[in-house]
C-alpha cells in the first residue's frame, strides 16, 4: 500500500511538472466560466423551469469541454513512460503491475477532481451575490458531482486503456477521443433517430450520459447508472492491466 | 548470486540469445562483453525482470526471476542502458521517490539518499532538475538510484557509455569500490576497463557464450599471446633470420623506419625472450633503441573470438 501511495503521489505531482496541466486547467476554467455566465444571462431575460445549477451541468458548452479534457488528461499516462524508456526503471523496481495501473488511474482521477473544484465556487459566489440558492436542493449538488465522478471514472479508464496501447501520446489521445465521443453520442442516437423502435431507443438511453446527468442534476439518485459506470470502469481497468502485462511478451 | 540455465529469448522467431548458462558467485565482478546486438542488453533486461525469457530459467539470490519476480527485484539494483530518468523531477526528489518505491524504510530514506548522493558525486547538483543535467551526471544519478536500497546484486548496462575520460575513470573507481561489497554484472565496450575491474568475463557473440573465464586465463588461451618488439640498427645482418634462431620465437615481421628496423616477434605463450634478444644484439653489435614486451590485451581476445568467422 505504501508503494501504491508513492506511485500515486508521483503521478499527481507529475501533472503539475508539465505545462499541459496548467493549459487544461485554464482552458477548463475559461469554458466553464463562460458557460456559467451565459446561462445566467440567458435566465435573466426570461423565466425558465430549471435552476442555475441544472442549466450549468446540462449545457452544450459544458459537454463540449467535458469530452475534450479526457484525452488531454490521460494521453501521457503510459505512452510517455514507454517513449522515454522510464518504464524500464519503473518495472524493474519491486512494484506490481496492478499497482502501476491503479496509481496512474487514480492519479488522473485526482487531477480530474482538482479540475472541478473551482466550479463549486461559482455556485457559492452566485449564492453570496444574489442571496438565492443556485440549486433546487443540496441533493442536486451531490447528484451532479456524483455523476461527474462516475462518468469521469469511466472515461478516464478508457483513456488509460488507449494510452497503454501505444508509445505515441498523439495516437493515444486520438484513440481515447474517438472512443469517448462515440460512447457519448451513443446516448444521443435516441434523439436523432426518432423512428428507431422504442426498445432500441430505451436500450441506448441506458448509456446516455446526458440523460443520466439530467436525472442526477435534479438530485434524483438512480442506482442503475452507478452500477453501469462503476462496472465499466472495472472492465476498462482490467483490460488496461491485461494490455500492460502483455507488453512484456510483445517486447 | 546469479544462476542462469538454458536461457533463450526469441523476438519474432529470431533468437536474440540462445541457451545461455552461467553463474555469478557472491562478491564477483563479472564483465559482460560482446559486439553490439550480441544479446547483452536482452540478457540483462531478463535478469532485471523487465521482460520474460522465451525458455530457460534464471534466479537471483535463489529467487526465480519469473516466479518470484518481486523478491528477486528487491535484491537487485539495475541501471538500464542510456539511463532513462524522469526529466522533470529534481535529483533529490527523484532519489527519494525511488527509495520509497524500492521499499527503503521511511526513517532511513533521507540517510540512504544522502549516502548515495555522496558516493556517486551528485551532491552538487542535488537541487537541479534532471532534464538539465549533463550526460555524466545523469549516468551518476542512475547509478545512485541502483544503489539506493543496498542491493546484493548490481546489474549495470554500459555504465560508462557517453562519458568523458575523467568521468570514466571516476565511474571505474566507483565500481571497483562497490565490488568489495556487492556482486556486479556489468556490460561495456571499454576493454581496459574490464581488465581493471572484473574478476571474471563472459564474452557473448550472436546470442551464445563464447568464453567465460578470468581475464588472465582468457589471455593465456589466446593463440597469439603477445610478443616482443625490438627496434634496432642491424647493419648488414639479416635481423629477422638471426632472431628466428631463438627457440621460443615463432615468427618475426620486419618494418623499416629509416635506417632503423622494427622487428615484431611472436613468441610462444608464457615465454619471455627479452634477455636472449638482448644477448643476441650485444653479440652482433646492434644498436638498440627499444626492446619491449607487448602484453596481449583483452581486446585481442575479444577480436579473436568475435571475428573468428569473418577472417
Amino acid at each position: 500500500m505504501r508503494k501504491f501511495y508513492t506511485l500515486l503521489s508521483r503521478e499527481v505531482r507529475s501533472y503539475f511538472y508539465s505545462p499541459i496541466a496548467y493549459i487544461v486547467l485554464v482552458f477548463f476554467l475559461l469554458v466553464s466560466g463562460v458557460d456559467f455566465y451565459f446561462q445566467i444571462s440567458f435566465m435573466n431575460q426570461r423565466p425558465v423551469p430549471y435552476s442555475v445549477q441544472e442549466a450549468f451541468f446540462n449545457s452544450v458548452f459544458f459537454w463540449f469541454a467535458f469530452v475534450l479534457i479526457f484525452p488531454l488528461i490521460t494521453m501521457r499516462l503510459f505512452a510517455e513512460e514507454f517513449k522515454l524508456g522510464t518504464i524500464e526503471p519503473l518495472m524493474t523496481a519491486p512494484v506490481r503491475d496492478w499497482q502501476v495501473v491503479l496509481s496512474k488511474f487514480f492519479g488522473a482521477l485526482v487531477f480530474y477532481i482538482i479540475l472541478w473544484v473551482p466550479t463549486a465556487f461559482y455556485f457559492a459566489i452566485f449564492q453570496y451575490t444574489t442571496g438565492r440558492p443556485a440549486a433546487g436542493s443540496i441533493g442536486a449538488y451531490w447528484g451532479s458531482y456524483l455523476m461527474l465522478l462516475l462518468v469521469g471514472m469511466f472515461y478516464l479508464s478508457v483513456g488509460c486503456f488507449a494510452s497503454v496501447l501505444t508509445k505515441n501520446q498523439i495516437i493515444a489521445a486520438i484513440i481515447s477521443f474517438c472512443a469517448i465521443t462515440l460512447l457519448f453520442f451513443l446516448g444521443l442516437v435516441q434523439f436523432i433517430l426518432l423512428d428507431v423502435s422504442s426498445a432500441t431507443r430505451d436500450l441506448l438511453g441506458y448509456f446516455s450520459a446526458l440523460e443520466h446527468m439530467g436525472t442526477f442534476s435534479r438530485g434524483v439518485i438512480d442506482t442503475r447508472p452507478i452500477v453501469l459506470y462503476l462496472s465499466m470502469t472495472v472492465v476498462m481497468l482490467t483490460l488496461t492491466h491485461q494490455a500492460f502485462q502483455s507488453r512484456k511478451w510483445r517486447l | 548470486m546469479i544462476k542462469v540455465e538454458n536461457l533463450t529469448k526469441r523476438y519474432a522467431g529470431q533468437a536474440a540469445i540462445r541457451d545461455l548458462n552461467f553463474e555469478v558467485g557472491k562478491g564477483e565482478v563479472m564483465g559482460f562483453l560482446g559486439p553490439n546486438g550480441a544479446g547483452k542488453t536482452t540478457t540483462m533486461r531478463i535478469l532485471a525482470g523487465f521482460m520474460p525469457a522465451t525458455s530457460g530459467r534464471a534466479s537471483i539470490a535463489g529467487f526465480d526471476i519469473f516466479e518470484q519476480s518481486l523478491q528477486a527485484r528487491t535484491r537487485l539494483g539495475y541501471m538500464p542502458e542510456n539511463v532513462p530518468l524522469y526529466s522533470d523531477m529534481r535529483v533529490t526528489e527523484y532519489l527519494e521517490y525511488r527509495a520509497a518505491l524500492k521499499g527503503v524504510p521511511h526513517r532511513r530514506i533521507a540517510e540512504r539518499v544522502g549516502d548515495v548522493k555522496e558516493l556517486c558525486g551528485v551532491k552538487d547538483v542535488e537541487r537541479k532538475i534532471i532534464g538539465a543535467l549533463s550526460k555524466g551526471y545523469r549516468q551518476r544519478v542512475g547509478l545512485a538510484d541502483a544503489l539506493l536500497h543496498e542491493p546484493d546484486l548490481l546489474i549495470l548496462d554500459e555504465p560508462t557509455i557517453g562519458l568523458d575520460p575523467n568521468q570514466i575513470r571516476q565511474v571505474r573507481e566507483l565500481i571497483k569500490n562497490l565490488g568489495r561489497q556487492h556482486t556486479i554484472l556489468l556490460s561495456t565496450h571499454i576493454l581496459p576497463e574490464v581488465e581493471m575491474t572484473c574478476s571474471r568475463v563472459i564474452i557473448i557473440h550472436k546470442g551464445r557464450i563464447e568464453a567465460c573465464d578470468t581475464p588472465e586465463n582468457l589471455l593465456g588461451k589466446l593463440r597469439q599471446a603477445g610478443g616482443v618488439v625490438l627496434e634496432a640498427k642491424v647493419g648488414k645482418d639479416n635481423g629477422a633470420e638471426e632472431l628466428k634462431k631463438i627457440s621460443a620465437v615463432r615468427d618475426v615481421t620486419t618494418d623499416v623506419d629509416g635506417e632503423w628496423n622494427v622487428f615484431s616477434l611472436r613468441v610462444e605463450s608464457g615465454a619471455d625472450v627479452r634477455e636472449e634478444v638482448f644477448r643476441l644484439a650485444t653479440a652482433r653489435h646492434w644498436t638498440v633503441r627499444e626492446l619491449t614486451q607487448r602484453r596481449a590485451t583483452l581486446e585481442d581476445v575479444f577480436v579473436e573470438i568475435t571475428h573468428a568467422d569473418e577472417v
